[in-house]
C-alpha cells in the first residue's frame, strides 16, 4: 500500500523519551544501505526523440563507457522501442542498467499514432510488475524491476518552440512517467537565443497543463541545489565521446572550426547538471516517484476497471475474495454467451451455404434438361432428314430399276422387230 | 593613297556588333530584373534568417511565431515578401516566397499539397497571359529557385524531405542545403553531405544541376567550378547579428567557445551558396524555369486538352465508329472471356453428341 504519509502511531498517544546512554539504533540507515548494495540497484531509462538527435551519444557520455549501437535509419513504419540492459559497477555498487531507445520516432510524415507504442511499453512494464505482485507465490525482491524510472525528453533546438509532436506525446506521457526535458545538440543555439528558448518552452509546458518532473526540495540536505536547478529546466547539452586537448588536459569535447565546445564545462553547456540531478542526487528519489506515484495510479485505475472498490455503497470495505468470485462469474456467463452466438453463426452460415449449393444444382439440372431437348430436337431433325434422303434414294432407285428394265425390254423389242 | 585605301578596307571590315554585349547590358540595367526565390522547411531551421543574411536586409521585422499547440494541426499557407533593391544602378526586385507550417503538424500528409498548386497556378496564370491578345504588361510571378533546408540533426533525408522534393522537381529549381550547420563538426559535416547526395540519388530527386562550363574557359573558373559542384548540398549558417571578429564587424553567431562567422568559407558554404545563387547562376535559375519546368507544363497542358477534345468528340457521335483506334482494354477483355466460354460450350455440346451417338449405336 502507498502508505507512505501515514504516521503509524497517530491514533495512539505519542511519548518521546529520553535515552540513557548509546543503544545503536542509528545504524539502521547503515543496515539499510550494506543490504540495498548486496542487493543491486536497478534504473531504467526512456530517451524518446527524433532519429539522429544524439540519445545514444548522450547516454554514453553520461555514463562514461561504449553501449553497442547501430545508427537507425530514417524510413521505419512506425515507432518501435528497444529496450537493451546493462550490468554496471562503480565502486562496490552494482548497477542493472536498461535503456530504452525509440527507433523511428518523429520520422513518419503522419505521426498522430507515434506516442501509442511509447504508452504502450511503459504500461506492460507496469502491468508485468502488477501481475507479479498480485500473484499467489511472488518473489518481488528478487524480480527484475523493468518500470521506467526516468523519460528523457530530447527536444530539437530550434530556437523557436516546443514542436507540435512535442506537446502531444508529453501530455500524453507526464501521468505515467517522470519527464525532464532536455535541449539537445545545444552547441548550435547562443546563449541569449537559449534564455528565451527555455523560458519559452516551460511556458508551454505550464500553460498546457504538462507536468514535468520537478527535483525533490522536502529534504533539507539537498533542497538548495534542488531548487537551484529547477530553475535551469530544460537542461541545455552536448554529448560527446571523443577527446579533445584543451590546454594541457584532454577532456571530451567536439571540436569546431571556430571553438571547442567542452562537454563538461558549465558555461558551455548543462551536460554537468544534468548528470548531477540525474544520478549522483536524485536517482533514488525518481525510483521512489515511479512506485509511489506513477505505478500505484496505473495499478488504481486498472483495478477499479475490473471493478474493485474499496468500499462498497456503505462504506464497509469490500473483501477482494467476493469482488473476485463476482467478477470471475460474470466472465464466465459471458464466455458461455458468446459461445451460443458463435455456434448460432455457424448454424446460419452452414444453412446459407446449403442453400446455395441447392440452387446452383437446380440450376445445373435445368441447363442439363435444356441441353438434352436440343440435342433430342436436333436429332429428330436428323432423323426426318435421313429418312428423306432414303425415301429419296428409294426413288432414285426404283426410278433406275424402272429404267434398266426398261432398256432391257427395249432391245428385246428392237431385236422382235427386226426380226 | 594606299595607305587611305588600307584604312577604309579596315573601317569596311569593322561592323560594329561587338557592342551588342553592351547595348543588352544597358536595356537591361534600364529596365531592371526581378527575382522569385521559395524558401521551404519545418519552422526552427534558420529560413527567415539565412534570407536575410543573403540579401543583407531584414525582411521579417514583425513576424508572429505560432506556439506549439496552434501548430498540432497547422495548415500549410504561401506569402509573398517583394521587396525592390539596388545596387550600382541595377534594380531587382526580389520576392520571396514562404511556406509557413510545412512539416510542423503532427499529420504532414500530403503537406505539400499547398504548394505544388500554388506552383500550377502560377504556370496556369503566366500560360493564359502568354496565350492573351494584350501581352504587353504580363506579370511573371513562376518561381526561379526553391531553396530546401534540410535539417542537420539527422542522418540523412526523412521521408518527409524526399515527398517534399519529389513533388517539386519538375516545377522548379530545387536546390537543398543543410540548415544550421553550426552544429555540425567538418567531419560530420562531409558524411551528412555523402549521405544527403546518394539518397537524392538513389530516390530520383532531380535537383538543379549548374551548367557545365565550356572547355574553353580558363582553368581557374573550371577549378572553381567543380569545387562549386562537389559541395553540394551546401551547409549554410545564417545571422541577423553583426559581432566583433579578429578586428573586424562581420555577420556572425557568437558562442562561449568562439565565433562563428557566417561569411568565413571554413565555417560554412554561405558564400558558395551567395556566390552561386546572386552572382553567377541567378540567370540560368530563371532561363531553366522558363525553358524547361514551364515548357513542360505548357506541353503537358496542351496534350491534355487536345486529348480531352477528342474523348468529348467520340462520345457525342451516336454510332459507333469502327474500327476504334485504341479499343479499350476493359472492353477487350470482356470480349476474349465471352469467346472462349462460347467456344467452351461447343465442345460440351460436341462430345454430348458423341456420346449420344454411341449410345444410338
Amino acid at each position: 500500500m502507498a502508505a507512505t504519509d501515514v504516521d503509524i502511531f497517530s491514533n495512539e498517544e505519542k511519548r518521546n523519551l529520553n535515552l540513557g546512554g548509546h543503544v545503536g539504533f542509528d545504524s539502521l540507515p547503515d543496515q539499510l544501505v550494506s543490504k540495498s548494495v548486496t542487493q543491486g540497484f536497478c534504473f531504467n531509462i526512456l530517451c524518446v526523440g527524433e532519429t539522429g538527435i544524439g540519445k545514444s551519444t548522450l547516454m554514453n557520455t553520461l555514463f562514461n563507457t561504449m553501449f553497442e549501437n547501430e545508427e537507425a535509419s530514417h524510413y521505419q513504419n512506425g515507432v518501435y522501442l528497444r529496450p537493451r540492459t546493462y550490468d554496471l559497477q562503480e565502486s562496490n555498487v552494482h548497477l542493472k542498467l536498461t535503456i530504452v531507445d525509440t527507433v523511428g520516432f518523429g520520422d513518419q510524415i503522419n505521426k498522430e499514432e507515434s506516442y501509442k507504442p511509447i504508452v504502450d511499453y511503459i504500461d506492460t512494464q507496469f502491468e508485468n510488475y502488477l501481475q507479479e505482485e498480485l500473484k499467489i507465490k511472488r518473489s518481488l525482491f528478487n524480480y527484475h524491476d523493468t518500470r521506467i524510472h526516468i523519460c528523457l525528453y530530447f527536444i530539437a533546438p530550434t530556437g523557436h518552440s516546443l514542436k507540435s509532436l512535442d506537446l502531444v506525446t508529453m501530455k500524453k506521457l507526464d501521468s505515467k512517467v517522470n519527464i525532464i526535458p532536455i535541449i539537445a545538440k545545444a552547441d548550435t543555439i547562443s546563449k541569449s537565443e537559449l534564455h528565451k528558448f527555455k523560458i519559452k518552452i516551460m511556458s508551454e509546458l505550464v500553460s498546457n497543463g504538462v507536468q514535468i518532473y520537478q527535483f525533490p526540495t522536502d529534504d533539507e540536505a539537498v533542497t538548495e541545489i534542488n531548487s537551484s536547478m529547477n530553475a535551469h529546466l530544460p537542461f541545455a547539452v552536448v554529448g560527446s565521446v571523443e577527446e579533445v586537448k584543451v590546454g594541457n588536459k584532454t577532456v571530451r569535447a567536439r571540436q569546431y572550426p571556430w571553438g571547442v565546445v567542452q562537454v563538461e564545462n558549465e558555461s558551455h553547456c548543462d551536460f554537468v547538471k544534468l548528470r548531477e540531478m540525474l544520478i549522483r542526487v536524485n536517482m533514488e528519489d525518481l525510483r521512489e516517484q515511479t512506485h509511489a506515484r506513477h505505478y500505484e495510479l496505473y495499478r488504481r485505475c486498472k483495478l477499479e476497471e475490473m471493478g474493485f472498490k474499496d468500499t462498497d455503497p456503505d462504506s464497509q470495505p469490500f473483501s477482494l475474495q467476493e469482488t473476485y468470485e463476482a467478477k470471475r462469474k460474470e466472465f464466465l456467463g459471458d464466455l458461455q454467451r458468446k459461445e451460443e452466438e458463435m455456434r448460432q453463426m455457424f448454424v446460419n452460415k452452414v444453412k446459407e451455404t446449403e442453400a446455395e449449393l441447392k440452387e446452383k444444382e437446380r440450376e445445373l439440372h435445368e441447363k442439363f434438361e435444356q441441353l438434352k431437348r436440343m440435342h433430342q430436337e436436333e436429332k429428330r431433325k436428323v432423323e426426318e432428314k435421313r429418312r428423306d434422303l432414303e425415301e429419296e434414294m428409294n426413288a432414285f432407285n426404283k426410278r433406275k430399276v424402272a429404267a434398266e428394265t426398261l432398256s432391257l425390254s427395249q432391245p428385246l423389242k428392237k431385236d422382235k422387230d427386226r426380226k | 593613297m594606299l595607305r587611305s585605301h588600307a584604312e577604309d578596307s579596315e573601317d569596311k571590315q569593322y561592323v560594329g556588333f561587338a557592342t551588342l554585349p553592351n547595348q543588352v547590358h544597358r536595356k537591361s540595367v534600364k529596365k531592371g530584373f526581378d527575382f522569385t526565390l521559395m524558401v521551404a522547411g519545418e519552422s526552427g531551421l534558420g529560413k527567415s534568417t539565412l534570407v536575410n543574411s543573403l540579401f543583407l536586409t531584414d525582411l521579417y521585422k514583425d513576424r508572429k511565431l505560432l506556439n506549439a499547440e496552434e501548430r498540432i494541426n497547422q495548415t500549410v499557407e504561401i506569402t509573398k515578401h517583394t521587396v525592390d533593391i539596388e545596387e550600382k544602378g541595377v534594380k531587382l526586385k526580389l520576392t520571396i516566397v514562404d511556406t509557413p507550417g510545412f512539416g510542423d503538424a503532427v499529420n504532414n500528409n500530403e503537406c505539400w499539397k499547398p504548394i505544388t498548386d500554388y506552383f500550377d497556378q502560377q504556370f496556369e496564370q503566366y500560360f493564359r497571359d502568354e496565350s492573351g491578345l494584350n501581352r504587353k504588361n504580363i506579370l511573371d510571378n513562376r518561381v526561379h529557385c526553391c531553396l530546401y533546408f534540410i535539417p542537420p540533426f539527422g542522418h540523412g533525408l526523412r521521408p518527409v524531405d524526399v515527398e517534399f522534393m519529389k513533388a517539386l522537381h519538375e516545377k522548379v529549381n530545387i536546390i537543398p542545403l543543410i540548415s544550421k550547420a553550426d552544429c555540425l563538426t567538418p567531419n560530420e559535416v562531409k558524411k551528412l553531405k555523402d549521405r544527403v547526395r546518394d539518397e537524392i540519388e538513389r530516390f530520383g530527386i532531380k535537383v538543379y544541376q549548374f551548367p557545365e562550363c565550356d572547355s574553353d574557359e580558363e582553368e581557374e573558373f573550371k577549378q572553381m567550378d567543380k569545387e562549386l559542384k562537389e559541395c553540394t548540398p551546401f551547409a549554410v549558417i545564417g545571422s541577423n547579428t553583426v559581432v566583433e571578429a579578429r578586428g573586424q564587424r562581420v555577420r556572425g553567431r557568437l558562442y562561449p567557445w568562439g565565433i562563428v562567422e557566417v561569411e568565413n568559407q571554413s565555417h560554412c558554404d554561405f558564400v558558395k551558396l551567395r556566390n552561386m545563387l546572386i552572382r553567377s547562376h541567378m540567370h540560368d535559375l530563371k532561363d531553366v524555369t522558363c525553358d524547361v519546368h514551364y515548357e513542360n507544363y505548357r506541353a503537358h497542358c496542351i496534350q491534355e486538352m487536345t486529348s480531352k477534345l477528342a474523348q468529348e468528340n467520340r462520345t457525342d457521335s451516336p454510332l459507333p465508329i469502327l474500327p476504334l483506334p485504341t479499343p479499350d482494354v476493359e472492353t477487350e477483355r470482356l470480349i476474349k472471356m465471352k469467346d472462349e466460354e462460347l467456344k467452351r460450350m461447343q465442345e460440351m455440346l460436341e462430345k454430348m453428341q458423341q456420346q449420344m451417338h454411341e449410345k444410338d449405336k
